[in-house]
């Protein structure tokens, strides 16, 4: 590897370069990939990791961990079809949907950081307690939506690009300028960096750790309900899992799970290198069964990178 | 050609010049010290003997031959050893098993216990250390845990051994053990490195003596015969340095802060002082005197179970830093590492991270702000550092201080600040920088409480000392009444003497 290239791949936006090459290369070997149809499909298909990707960031930079956040998409996908077929009125679906995530993610928050028990056991346990009240309150089964205007949601364009992509992308604008450029953002990458050092020096540690799960079970809420709506019903067991796609999406984006360290351009980079792989996979005929190979070697082979790239610049 | 030598040693990390053009040798059953301040390239010279660096240019050689380690294990397979400050032993372990760690006499992978034993006992015995080899090394103090750390050099039959500040955290008994320990490998005809701060130890125990400056090469002694202390100190720091305190008289003004029967969990016996603005009031004692509990205790960092905190006469009801730091008391505090700095953060974010909420609007940074207070206090502190946006891990020890310093001098409407052990680990050109800064904010009218354990330290620049022992207070001196025999008479529990007091 000559200097020049080793300094563009370890340096700071080396993911950025890497992606770059990736969604190049795969444009020009895969056929179809590089069409309006296939791109939009694309970024739909990254909505829903994406959407939680952007707190889980917060979560992992402040050196917690959240497995909850599969269950508490779907559960937010039922409660928002199921009040929105009791109360006619999609709106009010949508805000108890949005509020069962807060309420999920407070309890999740106050658990942690009150009553200091450790993040990972702490979310198992809610993980575990939401998929059961999912399958609950449907029995098991699919709940159907009522009202057609549920659909639309998920099928309504905006200058031609769906809306599931549009609050993918504000959502992208309105996280990354919260960690940058927010008092609540440096704290929650002080708190991963040293919490005791931060708590002395004035940081509020127990309620920036709240109000992380608390965001982090609004933003579920709102991807639950843009499941719910393309998936046209309330599942039970949808978004079994996600919690491992989101996490593989952030490490892959550079956040440390030693916490202090995170950034949305990197986060936003994993959200698409996942989701380029699996549609060039998917478009070249992949099995199924293949992909998770794939999926497991690139984060590997992202961490690896990382781990490189720390130590060319000097860190520990 | 010495059998040790150092040629041409160049290094350079991102944006600093750690180490350039570094030439020196060591002759066989030389214990050679190695003095600097902190970031004048220490560190990183031991690191790269250790393999756990390499050179960007020029070569070590050990007896003619040129040393070229792959990794730390490496160096030792080659009989190079770095004894750290932080000690690299296995806790759950015993003496014996750590000594033997990574070649366990075995037979058919089965440990054979009685060899292992009698091998470690020969050796430690042979070196003169008697400790019981059968206990796990998390029951022994910390002296203790650097001989075995020594010994662990003996069993492989090092040929260079480099300690990087061993005293440290010594008593002053365990360092005259460590120091015939020394004198014992020295005989043997080992090459001892001796990197520490201490002027004493230095010229006790070394035959000679490199000084590094801003990673150059300031001073090579071959001998030390006719070298004074204020010679290498002026090596060190590039200047003269007459009187390190520079004390200044001050006239102490109202009482600004006044704790009254201020108890905790880790705190008894309830304890009360004050302090005025403008003054300089010193903390001294052994360590767990109760000193630093204390301090925690008047910052809120630690729960209180009973007492009052007033600043200039206002009760202060918080109970949490971020309470104490709104009623103008602010802690820097002993352990930098682990209660100060935020790792992987920059030097910027570590000086804002308090003050900022002075100038947000909404919970949003104002990001012009933040970057004029941090280049400001980088250059009104002098701190070391290539930028703002350098991580502050990189900052060697003194310009991490200086940086916590500026994280509370960047806050508005500070009245008491409390500093624990502020020049721990610091060299001499950086403390008198800091003891100016204090004496700057004292005639400013702030309270300051100094936490030390360094006697002349505390002597050296403060108005007034309260002694603590056991938990209470046991004395208190005014200026007039400084008496070295005194202070130390109220620090030692009944049963010592000043003798066996912790340096």
């Amino acid at each position: 590897m000559t200097d020049q290239l080793k300094k563009l791949l370890l340096g700071e936006q080396g993911l950025v370069v890497i992606f770059v090459v990736a969604f190049a290369l795969v444009s020009l070997l895969v056929p179809n990939f590089l069409t309006d149809r296939n791109m939009l499909g694309l970024l739909q298909s990254v909505v829903t990791v994406g959407i939680v990707a952007c707190t889980m960031m917060f979560c992992l930079a402040a050196r917690d961990f959240d497995l909850s956040v599969g269950s508490i998409v779907a559960f937010a996908g039922m409660v928002a079809v199921m009040a929105s077929n009791a109360t006619g009125s999609i709106l009010l679906g949508l805000l108890a949907a949005i509020a069962c995530g807060a309420f999920v993610g407070f309890i999740n928050g106050v658990v942690i950081a009150k009553f200091r028990i450790n993040a990972l056991i702490t979310t198992l346990a809610t993980m575990q307690i939401v998929r059961g009240l999912a399958l609950i309150a449907s029995d098991g089964r699919a709940v159907g939506i009522n009202s057609p205007d549920f659909y639309q949601l998920a099928l309504s364009k905006l200058l031609g690009i769906p809306t599931p992509v549009w609050v993918l992308a504000i959502l992208f604008c309105i996280f990354g300028f919260v960690l940058n450029r927010t008092v609540f953002g440096k704290n929650t990458l002080a708190i991963g960096g040293n919490p005791e050092a931060s708590r002395l020096a004035g940081v509020n540690v127990d309620r920036t750790r709240i109000w992380i799960f608390a965001l982090q079970g609004v933003v579920c809420g709102i991807a639950g309900i843009l499941l719910a709506s393309r998936i046209t019903s309330g599942q039970p067991n949808a978004a079994v899992g996600l919690e491992l796609s989101v996490i593989s999406a952030c490490v892959l984006g550079g956040v440390s799970l030693a916490g202090g360290r995170a950034t949305m351009s990197g986060v936003i980079v994993g959200v698409l290198i996942m989701g380029i792989a699996e549609n060039a996979m998917n478009l070249l005929n992949i099995p199924a069964f293949y992909q998770y190979i794939v999926r497991g070697v690139i984060l590997l082979l992202a961490v690896l990178l990382d781990n490189l790239r720390s130590s060319a610049l000097g860190r520990r | 050609m010495s059998f040790l030598d150092f040629s041409h040693i160049t290094k350079t990390y991102p944006g600093v010049k750690a180490l350039s053009d570094v030439s020196f040798g060591v002759d066989k059953g030389a214990v050679h010290g190695l003095m600097g301040e902190n970031g004048a390239g220490k560190s990183t010279l031991i690191k790269i003997l250790s393999g756990d660096q390499h050179a960007d240019e020029g070569e070590i050689s050990i007896d003619g031959k040129v040393q070229a380690y792959a990794s730390t294990r490496d160096a030792f397979d080659n009989g190079v050893i770095v004894i750290h400050q932080e000690l690299q032993l296995v806790p759950e372990l015993t003496v014996a098993e750590n000594l033997s760690l990574g070649r366990f006499p075995a037979n058919a992978g089965i440990i054979a216990g009685r060899r292992m034993l009698d091998d470690v006992g020969a050796k430690l015995k042979s070196a003169g250390i008697d400790i019981d080899m059968r206990r796990k090394v998390k029951t022994l103090s910390i002296g203790e845990r650097q001989m075995i750390e020594i010994a662990k050099a003996i069993m492989l039959d090092a040929r260079v051994i480099a300690l990087d500040e061993p005293t440290s955290s010594l008593s002053s008994r365990e360092s005259e053990i460590l120091f015939a320990l020394i004198d014992r490998l020295r005989g043997e005809g080992k090459v001892i490195i001796y990197v520490s701060h201490r002027l004493d130890e230095v010229f006790r125990l070394c035959d000679s003596l490199t000084v590094l400056r801003d990673g150059k090469l300031a001073a090579h002694h071959a001998s030390l015969k006719g070298v004074t202390r204020d010679q290498v100190v002026a090596e060190m720091v590039g200047r003269e340095i007459s009187d390190i305190w520079g004390f200044r008289p001050r006239k102490p003004g109202d009482i600004r802060l006044k704790v009254e029967t201020l108890s905790g969990a880790k705190l008894k016996t309830p304890a009360s002082f004050e302090a005025r603005a403008g003054e300089i009031v010193g903390f001294f004692g052994l360590i767990g005197a109760g000193r630093s509990e204390l301090m925690r205790l008047v910052y809120g960092a630690d729960p209180r179970s009973g007492g009052t905190i007033t600043v200039d006469g206002k009760l202060v009801r918080a109970t949490d830093p971020r309470g104490t730091i709104r009623a103008g008391i602010v802690l820097c505090s002993e352990d930098r590492k682990h209660d100060g700095i935020i790792q992987g953060r920059s030097v910027e974010e570590n000086i804002n991270i308090s003050s900022r909420r002075h100038h947000t609007r909404f919970g949003v940074l104002n990001r012009v702000n933040e970057i004029a207070t941090a280049e400001t206090f980088i250059k009104k502190l002098k701190v070391r550092t290539p930028s703002r946006k350098q991580d502050i891990i990189n900052l060697s020890g003194g310009n991490q201080q200086k940086v916590i310093l500026g994280r509370w001098l960047s806050e508005q409407g500070v009245r008491v600040l409390i500093v624990d052990e502020p020049t721990r680990g610091i060299d001499v050109g950086a403390k008198s920088e800091i003891y100016e800064l204090l004496y700057q904010l004292a005639e400013d009218g702030m309270a300051i409480v100094v936490v030390s354990s360094e006697l002349p330290e505390v002597m050296g620049i403060c108005d007034r000392i309260l002694v603590m022992c056991g938990g209470r207070v046991s004395a208190e001196l005014t200026r007039d009444q400084f008496a070295e025999r005194a202070i130390l008479a109220a620090a030692l529990p009944d049963q010592k003497t000043p003798d066996a007091i912790a340096s």
